[in-house]
């Protein structure tokens, strides 16, 4: 099992026919991900590799059943194309885009929980199942199928601390990049709740960073709710208040957002928090 | 606006001597720090405008000073607009007690910080919020104006924060806008080019306005470990190990996700310029980038660049192997592991247990 997408996942890419789009969506395939069509205003008729290119959300979902969409549209026409997905039946969108203005996305964020619709990001890498399913920009050469969940905030960090589970033998059940922003569609705690309900989950890996308080947020739901071992590392100890760190929601500002205030609450909760990314394997 | 002790006295003789002189530099905790004087004459206007003048607040220098009317204050209130991570939303926040030590207060008191969703469900429902710190029905009028204003604000120019302190009640009874910040959320600049041009220099290093007209996302830190890396969260994650490991991280670097040799060398060429440097540390794991992009964009960095420093260079993900070829056949070693890379960037900067 895994969470979120599987083998029969069926995948749209919107703005295939850009740079990033067109390179992902045959990276994706090439993985074993369902990738069932594309979408580009204008450009519908046509093909990226063998992958049918629509004009309209509407129309692919029509003509291929799919059900999830992955977004590579520019930051300006991103929350559109999200809300595209959202009204023409996909139930859950996963928005690679970065540099989305925050205030974009409080309204996208209400809109699609009304509308029962998942969004996973914005400025993520993205999900992966592995052995089963790609939907993201992750180099899928580095995970391995298994037991160990991992949600992070992170992109590349991410990639760092698979790699190193990989070299242990300890696979990945699903990796979930939420995104680097302020707003994010989905957060820890949602995904934390699928991992302890995923039968085939047996330890999580959660991966903070400096900013907000979604990892204070995670800590209590862990410790009412969540059984399985969890794993943490909080990236950021050392980094200077005030000063944006490269993520959006990377800031720690008026007396909140720092490091040590999360690994307490983790702590607290149970969690067992390390100090460098390479020794989570160690705890597992 | 006074550059000089003269001016401010001017200034102050037109509003009839009684005025405020205020420090202008974007940070807060001026009052705090001296660089706001009341003042009754054109002579104390001037002594203070020379204090004030050429002083640092939080390492901010004040260049210029405001002279403005001085208000007849009652009471501070404290009012702002931010986003609320928590409750993804808007939120308008509303104090009683505004003035310098609002920080405080939002420590030690927080209840009687009041806050509440923004927009409003109804023009009564925000009216009826707000007459809980607006009794009078002459000051309930200018705040609900005032609330729906800064709302406005903060939505048309996509800001993070739009704060008013104090909110001061003056012997009038009139609410004014005494002091403002306003931050605007980088990520809104694109569609308000306007806002572009506000941007003060002074606010950055030299390094981190080159680095943004590159597309690198930079911040100066004290230390003599360069370091560039792909992706916000590794590239802190970096850092803090260079920590652990006992040295010092000179920065926080992030190349970001596109994949171009260019950016390798405008990054490098902003790390050099940092005379404190002693070795520079690259620790990439490709995705979106590819290793072999980096490893050009390192070679022609030292061909270029002639670079005299050691450097220690962590390279996989994709196109991990060419891009440790391209660099092995020139004489550069590239490590496959990111606690190895630490260790030998820590030992060369001097730091460590090595």
């Amino acid at each position: 099992m895994s969470i979120l997408i599987d083998e029969h996942t069926r995948v749209i890419v919107q703005g295939i026919t850009g740079r990033d789009g067109s390179f992902h969506a045959e990276a994706m395939l090439e993985y074993g991900t369902k990738v069932v069509g594309g979408v580009t205003p204008g450009k519908g008729g046509r093909t990226v590799g063998a992958i049918p290119v629509f004009d309209t959300v509407d129309d692919a979902v029509a003509k291929t059943g799919a059900e999830c969409s992955v977004v590579f549209v520019p930051a300006a026409f991103a929350p559109d194309a999200i809300r595209e997905a959202a009204d023409s039946g996909i139930s859950l969108v996963v928005c690679i885009t970065e540099g989305i203005p925050v205030l974009r996305m409080v309204d996208l964020y209400h809109e699609l929980k009304d509308k029962g619709v998942r969004l996973i990001g914005p400025n993520c890498p993205g999900i992966i199942s592995p052995g089963k399913c790609k939907v993201g920009i992750m180099p899928g050469e580095i995970h391995r199928p298994g037991g160990v969940g991992v949600i992070s905030r992170s992109g590349t960090l991410t990639y760092e601390v698979v790699y190193d589970l990989t070299e242990r033998s300890l696979g990945q059940s699903t990796c979930v990049g939420i995104g680097g922003d302020p707003i994010v569609g989905t957060g820890y705690v949602e995904l934390l709740e699928l991992f302890e309900k995923d039968e085939k989950t047996d330890a999580i890996v959660l991966i903070g960073e400096i900013g907000g308080e979604a990892e204070e947020e995670a800590a209590s739901f862990i410790k009412t709710s969540v059984h399985k071992k969890v794993v943490a590392f909080i990236s950021g100890r050392t980094a200077p208040p005030g000063k944006r760190m490269g993520h959006a929601g990377a800031i720690i500002s008026a007396g909140t957002g720092g490091a040590e205030a999360k690994v307490a609450a983790l702590r607290d909760a149970g969690v067992v928090v390390v100090d460098r990314p390479d020794q989570i394997p160690d705890e597992l | 606006m006074a550059r000089t002790a003269e001016q401010a006295g001017k200034a102050a003789a037109d509003l009839g001597g009684k005025a405020v002189v205020k420090g202008q530099v974007l940070t807060g905790g001026r009052g705090k720090a001296g660089a706001i004087k009341v003042v009754s004459s054109q002579a104390e206007a001037e002594s203070a405008a020379e204090k004030i003048l050429g002083m640092s607040v939080k390492g901010f220098i004040v260049e210029k000073a405001l002279v403005t009317e001085r208000l007849d204050i009652k009471a501070e209130y404290y009012a702002a607009i931010t986003v609320d991570r928590r409750a993804k939303a808007a939120i308008l926040i509303i104090s009683a007690a505004g003035g310098m030590d609002i920080e405080q207060i939002a420590e030690e008191k927080p209840e009687k910080i009041r806050r509440f969703v923004m927009p409003a469900d109804n023009d009564e429902a925000l009216r009826k919020w707000l007459a809980e710190s607006f009794e009078d029905r002459g000051l309930l009028d200018q705040a609900f104006q005032i609330a729906q204003n800064i709302y406005r604000l903060f939505r048309e120019k996509d800001c993070s924060l739009v704060e008013i302190n104090p909110l001061a009640v003056t012997a009038q009874r009139r609410l004014i806008a005494a002091d403002a910040k306003i931050v605007f959320d980088d990520s809104g600049v694109p569609q308000h080019p306007e806002l572009a041009e506000l941007r003060n220099a002074d606010e950055y290093t030299a390094d981190e306005i080159e680095a943004r007209e590159a597309g690198l996302s930079f911040v100066s830190l004290s230390g003599e470990i360069g370091c560039m890396v792909n992706g916000a969260g590794l590239a802190m994650a970096t850092m803090d190990c260079i920590k652990l490991a006992g040295g010092r991280a000179a920065n926080f670097l992030d190349v970001g996700g596109s994949s171009n040799p260019q950016k390798v060398l405008d990054a490098m060429r902003i790390l050099l310029r940092n005379e404190q440097l002693k070795v520079i540390l690259v620790n990439i794991f490709g995705g979106i980038t590819r290793c072999d992009d980096v490893a050009q964009g390192i070679l022609w960095a030292r061909e270029q660049l002639g670079i005299t420093l050691p450097i220690v260079i962590r390279l996989i993900g994709t196109n991990g192997k060419k891009g440790r070829d391209m660099l092995g056949k020139a004489g550069l070693i590239a490590t496959r592991r990111m606690g190895d890379a630490i260790d030998q960037a820590v030992a060369c900067s001097g730091g460590g247990s090595l």
